[in-house]
Order: structure tokens, then C-alpha cells, then sequence
């Protein structure tokens, strides 16, 4: 299996070294040489890397903050119920959101004004595209916390944390401390693999950066994305080799943050080591959190209230609060031709999802069962840690050369190149942190091992197994690129449609698109966090599985 | 080449088509049959619902009359479409391609033709060329310079308005100098697309043609008279850009950003590449209908959009489809306001008065010019020009001090 998907991801890095040294031509270091004597190219990696890293160390922050502070609370209940929408909006979408909402034409503005402030028209302020990432980190941070809650929601049950808690709370620790030495070491083992995935993202991200990033220059993965889209064939070599620094800088960037988990590590030891107990910082943490997650909640939400809003509004000028009229028009030039996009989007998602889950869950009972040297996930990362738009290209080829037409079969197998790491990344730590005394127990009694896995280890792995397949699902709902440049364009999805429509620019219609391209993703995150609740009131009464 | 140049070198090419008609019939005939029943893939931008719109009616004629399947394949980037057909060549995949049609010119057209990805020539015989007004409108047969020679085939034609809020701003300024004068007296309240986006890219052509003593050196390459001649440019550019929307420390990404701050009142001037933007926008509810255009004195850029072939395509079919485009009442359609209102790339005189009807008959809408009024078209600069222009905007202004 793992060799199996070496190959599209080997065709894919092979490809953007083959354009990016121009090996069709015998080699050589013009392109590295273009991109060195870009003049924006220190401030581009500096951007990536800073926005990158601040953001994904603000939603971990956050994500455990709010979890310390919340666990076993009604509130906490809240924002599980919450999250599915939150984290079933689209990037571009959660960004064209923001954007709206923060501009100084934007809603805010529109609401405060003019009683409030005076504007009679929008002040020229730049608080989106600021040239030091702030409103992108924001973003960022805003779209990946509920990602790392649910992460943080489905490691849990393998963490004991209440039990760790109480004992630190037994030993006078405080509330927050006690999480920080007891329950966080156990559940970042299992978080690590998605906050790298986080860094990832947020590192090469597009879709968010395009709108909410600087210009002048932007983050070298629009950059990139840019010379790969240039009319100009020859600026594609260039972006090859811009893909490729990219790559280098992403692994800069792991490298800076794995030396921060080690910092992390040496000041929990030293905190334990002075018995420091910490109980005074309770309260401004839980001010923290509490104020952190209301503003990332209430930017979520009121992101896409702007969005639904947009969605039926006939005319809104600056600076009106509420749109002059509503009208169903986007709605209904979206409707024709729904049907059968959203039916192939489904299907593609869930194909790859299903298969994803399969190739997860053999390798890791195969590394279970016959104690094969733990897989490496780190070659799983590339894909999502290489620009898409170079690394297609090479894929493409691949796909080309054996001869594969471009249908849904060769979409999906794309597609999973995609999916996989994330449901890897969702059910990897969870598979083996299970108490394997269980299987030995089961064992004695008699059970084979195919009994084992399919009626104690898979029952309860459930809540992970749905998070990891809702996160499949949505991550093959979001695939554009892959889904035009090896469908071919024949195969239409909701995202193709939405993303095509998005270019034009118009809000009405974007925004429709958008909502249309979350429910799919939205209904899975809904059925993954209800499910498993749903089955154990079901065997508590007495039902049987 | 030079204008005159061109008309004559495109009336060879009009005589030349008509003495071959006879013998192009009988080929017609052949590639309408070969065409039925093919299903025909048109890779076109969509971010357009109107023009989404338009090509399913296209659509519609093509199934009925030629018996062609047609789906749009809806882009949000052409280069996404020139890259496929790259790989495909890269591959050996010499049939059946992805591709059928693309709509296309400019710089992707010169990239696609450069690396021999297209089919033809065939525009020059497609039974309605003939009608097409190559001498009248030379952008029809010349894309940024570059004489097509029969591998696209035009269907639109484009040009540069500025937009403006009548309820904002009584009297627009008509040159670029008055435009310099009023940002400075407004800053803040315009700004154009951030190069090199195209339409960033053509407002730059456009202050290129105003600013220069001697504009006719941009339909030949640039040599060694570029840096004299784009001096003034930068000039021009380092006294406006401090008056600048966000004083120029940001730019909208493109046409859609750049219109979209003109409807948010971020902005007081805007342009666009489509005379009937303005109009349709206003008509959808998304601007003001406060909003009129306008064009410079002395002219604004214009050129044509076309559909070209890719090498590996459903060549009948794809032809039978851009003919089906150059039809009268395909283009009528088309320059109907409610529908595009796209400027037509025929000779109007050429048509029956039937079909001349069609063309009286259109509305034009409430913010749009008429084709008087639209004033001289300006040629597009050689592609060579705009590549050192680009790269020179964005070493001087592409990183943020």
C-alpha cells in the first residue's frame, strides 16, 4: 500500500525537479537563478514561514486553552454541537467571509457607520492585505482552531484526562496547570500529526492568502501559483523551482517548531522540578480562552451569516446595514445542473474516503498484528506540504502515460492522494494508543483476531474512525485543481463549479456556491460527532450492535 | 506590422478564401458530417454566470442543428486549460484529448501557438469568415500583434471603459494627466489591478500610449529605445501611486477585485475590459445605476476574444462550433446587452438586411457606449513590450518598502 501511493506523490516531486531543472533540456540552473534574483523573494519566505507558524502556534494555544479550561463543562458540550458548520466551510469561502466582514467597507464598518463613526463612505484603512500578515494570520488561526478542537475532541478518549486532572487537582495543582503537565503530553502524541498538518497548511496555503495576505509581494505559495498560472509558459519553470524552495522552507519551518516542542517539553519539566502548582493563573487563562474563543467563534459564525446574507441580497451599498432587498436569484442560477454535481461530488468523496479508511486501517493492523516496523508518515505529508499546482502536473503525466482517460476513477485515485494523509492523520495515534490488554483479554478468551478488530477495536475506535472519514470527506469536497487538471474538466463537482463562478468575482453567487459546497462536508462532520453518541444511548438501553 | 500592412495582408486573405470557396464546400460538407454526434468539451472561463448562460444557448443551436453535444468546461483560469493540453502533448496523447475548444488570445494564444499545441489554420475556412470585418476591425486577424493566421478564430470583440458614480463624481477626467491631477486631489479612490494581471497590464498600455511622443514603435518588439521610451511611464507612475487606493501598498488581484471595490464605494473611478459590464452589473443589481462609462480622449485598448483548437481535439466538431459562433444571430445575441453585450466581430454591412435588422433592433443599455461614442480602438502593444514592462513594474513596485 504505502508503495502504491509513493508513486503519484514520486511522480508529482520528480515532475516539478524535472521542470524546475529543465532536465528536458540536458539541466540546468536558470530557473533557481530567476527565482534568486526575484526582488520580493526574501519577504515572501519570511511571510510564509512567520504566518505559517504564528498561526498554527495561536489555534494549538487556543485549542488547549479553551480544552483546559472547559473539559467536563456544558460549554464545552456547546462547542461540539457548533462545530460541524464551522469546520465544513471552505477556506476561500471562511476568508471571502472575513474579508467582508473586516474591510473598511465591510459589514462592521457598515453597521457602525455612519452614526457611529461618520463615515459617509469607507475610510482607505488597510486592514486586510496588511504587508505583515496580520489579518492572513488571524484567518488562519480562525479556520484551523475548530480543526484542532475536533482533533483534540476525538484524541481525548484515549487521554484518561479526567482521571489525570483530578489527580493533579488531589496534588493542588491548578486547573490549567494541571492539564499542561498531566493530560497535554498524552494528547499531543496524538495531536502532533494533524498540527503538522496544520503547519502545512497554513505555511502553503492559497486560497486563504490570496485574500486576506499581503501583495507586495504575497506569500511565495500564491507567488508560485501565480507564475504556474502565467500565460508566460516559460515562468513555469520558474514556479517549479519556486515549489521546490517552498518545500525547503516548509521544512525549515517543521524544523523551528519541532525545536519548539522541546522547548515546551524543558519548561514543563521545569515547572514540575520547582512544584510550581500555578493555581493563580487559572483565571486570566480561562479570560484567554474564554475571549479567544468567543472571537474566533463570533468571526466564524458572523463570517458566514455575512456570507448567507450575501447570498439573497439584491442591492447593498456602503453603507447600509442590511441589504435594500433580498432576492433568490443566485440561488436559482445555481440550481440546474446541482443535482447531478452534487451527486458526483459525494460519490468521488466517498469512494476516496472509503478507500483511505481501508489502506489506513490495513497498514496499521498489519504494523498491529504482525509487528512491521512502524510506518513512517512522513513521506504521507508531501502532498500536502508540496504546492498543488506543481505538483500536478507531474501526476498528470503519470496518469497519461498509462493511458487513464480522465474519468471519476482517476479523479478518486487523485483525490486519495489527498484524503489519506488527513485520514491518517485522524486515526493513526488514536489506532495505537488503544489499550492492547484489551486484545490480550479478548484473546484468552478465545476470540481470533479478526474477531478482535472487527467487534472490540473498530467499535471503539468509532469516534475517530467518523472524524477521520468527515475530514476525508471534506478534504476531497475542497478539491479543485486535481479534480479539472486530471478530470480533464470532465468531471463536475461543486468545488469546479463554485471556484469557476468565484473568479468572477460576484459575491451573491460565490457566496451561494459556497454554503452549497459545505453541506456535503457539513452533513459529515454532523453524522461523525452524532453517531457515536446516538450508538452508546443505543447499547446503554439495551440495543444491539 | 503596421496597420496598413495589415488590411492589406488581410484582403489577400478575404480574396484568396473566396477563391477557394467552391472547393471548402465540399470539405464543409464533410466536416458537418464527420461532426454529428460528436460531444464537443469548450474550455471557457466561468466566472461569468451571463456568459455561462450564453454558451448553453450556444449549446442548444449546436445539438439542434449539427447534431454536437457541447459542455462547457468552465475555468476559473485559462492557463489551467493550456496546461492540460501541455501535459497531453508532453505525453504523446495525440487523440482525443481533454480539450475540444478553448477560448482563448493574447499571450496564451502566442504560448499554445509557440509550442505547437493548436490545430490549423481553419478559421480562414469556416463558411461565415467571410463575413467577419477583418479590415474594419483589424484586432479580428491580429492578437497583441501576433497575425493569428487562420489557428483562432475571433468571436468577440473588447475594449477599455472607465466606470465611474455619477452620484460621486460629476466630471470624470478624460487623460491621464487629469487623472493624475484628480487622484491627487482625491487620494484613495483609484486603483487598477495589481500586473501582471492582464487588465493591470492594460491600463499600464493604456498610460503607455498616452505618455509616449511616438506611439507607433509599440506595434514592433521592443529593442534598445525601451528604457528611453517607458521612462515616462515610471514617471508617471511614481507621482500617481502615492494618491493610490491604500496608497498603492495594495492592489485589488483583478477585473472582479478591481469592479467589486467601484460597487463597495472603496473606489470612485474603475475600468473594465467590456463596454457592458457597467450596464449588466447595474442591471443585476451589483452597481448603482448611478453608474455611467466613459473613454479617453484620444482612444482606449482594444481586441478580440477567440476560440482556437488544440492539436489533439474533435477537430469537425470544434469547427462546426466556431463557425456556429460567427453566425449573425449567434453574434446578435451576443451584443445584446441582456445577454453579454460583447461587441460584434462581423461587418455589419456584409450581412443580409434580415440579419442587419438584428443588429438595429439591440438596446444598449443604460450605462453603455455606442459604438460612436466608444471612440478610436487602440491597437494592443507588441507582447514583447508588456512581458519587460511587467517584469520591470514588478521589480520597482512589487515589494512594499
Amino acid at each position: 500500500m504505502p508503495v502504491l501511493l509513493l508513486v503519484p506523490i514520486l511522480a508529482g516531486l520528480l515532475g516539478a525537479i524535472w521542470v524546475a531543472f529543465d532536465l528536458a533540456q540536458g539541466g540546468n540552473l536558470v530557473a533557481l537563478r530567476d527565482l534568486a534574483s526575484w526582488t520580493g523573494l526574501p519577504a515572501a519566505l519570511r511571510l510564509s514561514l512567520v504566518t505559517g507558524l504564528v498561526a498554527t502556534a495561536l489555534s494549538l494555544c487556543l485549542t488547549l486553552l479553551i480544552t483546559a479550561t472547559l473539559l467536563c463543562s456544558p460549554a464545552f458540550a456547546a462547542v461540539r454541537r457548533l462545530l460541524p458548520p464551522l469546520l465544513a466551510m471552505p477556506h476561500a469561502a471562511a476568508a471571502l467571509g472575513m474579508a467582508f466582514l473586516l474591510a473598511p467597507s465591510g459589514w462592521i464598518a457598515r453597521i457602525l457607520s455612519p452614526w457611529a463613526t461618520g463615515w459617509s463612505q469607507p475610510p482607505d484603512l488597510q486592514i486586510l492585505n496588511d504587508p505583515w500578515g496580520m489579518a492572513l494570520t488571524i484567518g488562519l488561526t480562525t479556520k484551523e482552531l475548530p480543526f484542532l478542537l475536533l482533533m483534540t475532541l476525538a484524541a481525548l478518549p484515549q487521554c484518561d484526562a479526567h482521571k489525570r486532572m483530578q489527580l493533579a487537582a488531589t496534588l493542588g495543582y491548578g486547573r490549567v496547570a494541571g492539564f499542561w503537565l498531566t493530560v497535554t503530553p498524552v494528547l499531543y502524541s496524538q495531536l502532533r500529526m494533524p498540527v503538522y498538518a496544520v503547519l502545512a497548511y497554513a505555511m502553503t496555503n492559497v486560497d486563504m492568502a490570496m485574500i486576506l495576505g499581503p501583495t507586495l509581494p504575497p506569500t511565495l505559495a500564491v507567488q508560485t501559483a501565480r507564475w504556474m498560472t502565467d500565460p508566460d509558459l516559460s515562468h513555469r519553470s520558474l514556479s517549479a523551482a519556486a515549489a521546490l524552495a517552498q518545500l525547503a522552507a516548509t521544512l525549515v519551518g517543521f524544523a523551528g517548531w519541532i525545536a519548539a516542542e522541546h522547548l515546551a517539553t524543558a519548561l514543563r519539566r521545569c515547572t514540575i522540578f520547582r512544584g510550581l502548582r500555578l493555581r493563580k493563573l487559572d483565571a486570566p487563562f480561562r479570560a484567554v480562552a474564554m475571549l479567544g474563543g468567543l472571537t474566533v467563534f463570533a468571526l466564524l459564525v458572523a463570517s458566514l451569516c455575512g456570507l448567507t446574507l450575501w447570498s439573497v441580497a439584491g442591492p447593498w451599498p456602503f453603507p447600509g446595514a442590511l441589504p435594500r432587498s433580498l432576492t433568490l436569484t443566485a440561488w436559482v442560477r445555481a440550481a440546474p445542473g446541482l443535482a447531478s454535481s452534487t451527486q458526483t461530488t459525494a460519490l468521488i468523496a466517498s469512494l476516496s474516503t472509503g478507500l483511505a479508511l481501508i489502506f489506513t486501517f490495513a497498514a496499521l493492523q498489519a504494523e498491529f498484528r504482525i509487528k512491521a516496523r512502524p510506518l513512517s508518515a512522513v513521506w504521507l505529508y508531501l502532498p500536502l506540504i508540496l504546492p498543488q499546482i506543481c505538483f500536478l502536473p507531474g501526476i498528470e503525466h503519470l496518469l497519461l502515460a498509462f493511458d487513464a482517460t480522465g474519468g471519476i476513477a482517476s479523479v478518486t485515485a487523485t483525490h486519495l492522494v489527498f484524503v489519506l494523509p488527513y485520514v491518517w492523520l485522524g486515526l493513526a495515534a488514536p489506532f495505537r494508543s488503544w489499550d492492547a490488554r484489551i486484545a490480550t483479554i479478548a484473546a484468552t478468551l478465545g476470540a481470533s483476531p479478526t474477531r478482535i478488530f472487527w467487534r472490540l477495536r473498530l467499535p471503539m475506535l468509532l469516534t475517530p474512525l467518523l472524524t477521520a472519514a468527515a475530514i476525508g470527506v471534506a478534504v476531497s469536497v475542497g478539491q479543485y485543481l486535481p479534480t479539472l487538471l486530471i478530470g480533464g474538466g470532465r468531471v463536475t463537482t461543486l468545488t469546479t463549479e463554485a471556484l469557476a463562478l468565484a473568479s468572477g468575482g460576484n459575491r451573491r453567487l460565490t457566496a451561494a456556491y459556497a454554503l452549497l459546497q459545505s453541506m456535503v462536508p457539513a452533513l459529515a462532520f454532523a453524522l461523525a460527532i452524532a453517531m457515536p453518541r446516538f450508538i452508546v444511548l443505543r447499547r446503554k438501553a439495551g440495543g444491539q450492535m | 506590422m503596421n496597420r496598413r500592412e495589415f488590411g492589406r495582408l488581410a484582403a489577400a486573405g478575404t480574396a484568396l478564401a473566396l477563391a477557394g470557396k467552391c472547393a471548402w464546400a465540399a470539405d464543409w460538407a464533410t466536416t458537418l458530417a464527420n461532426a454529428r454526434g460528436q460531444n464537443i468539451y469548450f474550455h471557457a472561463w466561468g466566472g461569468d454566470p451571463k456568459i455561462n448562460d450564453f454558451i448553453t444557448w450556444v449549446g442548444g443551436l449546436a445539438l439542434d442543428r449539427y447534431g454536437i453535444t457541447l459542455t462547457h468546461v468552465k475555468l476559473a483560469s485559462t492557463a489551467d486549460a493550456v496546461s492540460r493540453v501541455l501535459s497531453e502533448k508532453a505525453a504523446g496523447r495525440n487523440t482525443d484529448g481533454a480539450v475540444d475548444l478553448i477560448w482563448i488570445n493574447g499571450e496564451n494564444f502566442a504560448a499554445m501557438k509557440g509550442q505547437d499545441l493548436l490545430f490549423g489554420p481553419f478559421a480562414e475556412g469556416l463558411p461565415n469568415w467571410s463575413l467577419v470585418d477583418v479590415s474594419g476591425k483589424p484586432a479580428t486577424a491580429t492578437d497583441f500583434t501576433l497575425p493569428t493566421l487562420g489557428y483562432e478564430s475571433p468571436w468577440a470583440l473588447a475594449q477599455l471603459v472607465f466606470e465611474y458614480d455619477t452620484a460621486r463624481l460629476a466630471e470624470p477626467p478624460k487623460s491621464l494627466a487629469d487623472l493624475s491631477d484628480w487622484a491627487q486631489s482625491n487620494p484613495g479612490r483609484f486603483t487598477y489591478p495589481q500586473p501582471p494581471d492582464y487588465l493591470g497590464l492594460t491600463f499600464l498600455k493604456q498610460a503607455l500610449y498616452g505618455l509616449l511622443a511616438d506611439t507607433t514603435i509599440l506595434q514592433s518588439p521592443a529593442g534598445a529605445n525601451y528604457s528611453a521610451a517607458v521612462k515616462p511611464l515610471w514617471a508617471y507612475l511614481d507621482t500617481l501611486h502615492p494618491n493610490l487606493w491604500r496608497q498603492a501598498k495594495a492592489f485589488p488581484a483583478n477585473e472582479p477585485a478591481l469592479g467589486q471595490l467601484l460597487a463597495d464605494a472603496e473606489t470612485d473611478i474603475s475600468f473594465a475590459f467590456n463596454p457592458g459590464r457597467a450596464s449588466a452589473e447595474i442591471a443585476a443589481g451589483n452597481l448603482a445605476n448611478t453608474v455611467r462609462t466613459y473613454v479617453l480622449d484620444g482612444g482606449t485598448i482594444g481586441n478580440a476574444s477567440f476560440v482556437a483548437i488544440p492539436f489533439n481535439a474533435k477537430h469537425a466538431g470544434a469547427q462546426v462550433v466556431a463557425n456556429l459562433i460567427l453566425a449573425p444571430e449567434v453574434q446578435a445575441h451576443a451584443q445584446d446587452p441582456a445577454t453579454l453585450g460583447f461587441q460584434t466581430v462581423l461587418s455589419i454591412a456584409a450581412l443580409t438586411p434580415a440579419d442587419q435588422a438584428r443588429f438595429d433592433a439591440l438596446d444598449l443599455g443604460l450605462a453603455t457606449l455606442s459604438p460612436a461614442d466608444l471612440g478610436p480602438v487602440l491597437l494592443e502593444p507588441h507582447a514583447n513590450w508588456m512581458t519587460q514592462i511587467s517584469d520591470d513594474w514588478v521589480k520597482r513596485y512589487g515589494t512594499a518598502p
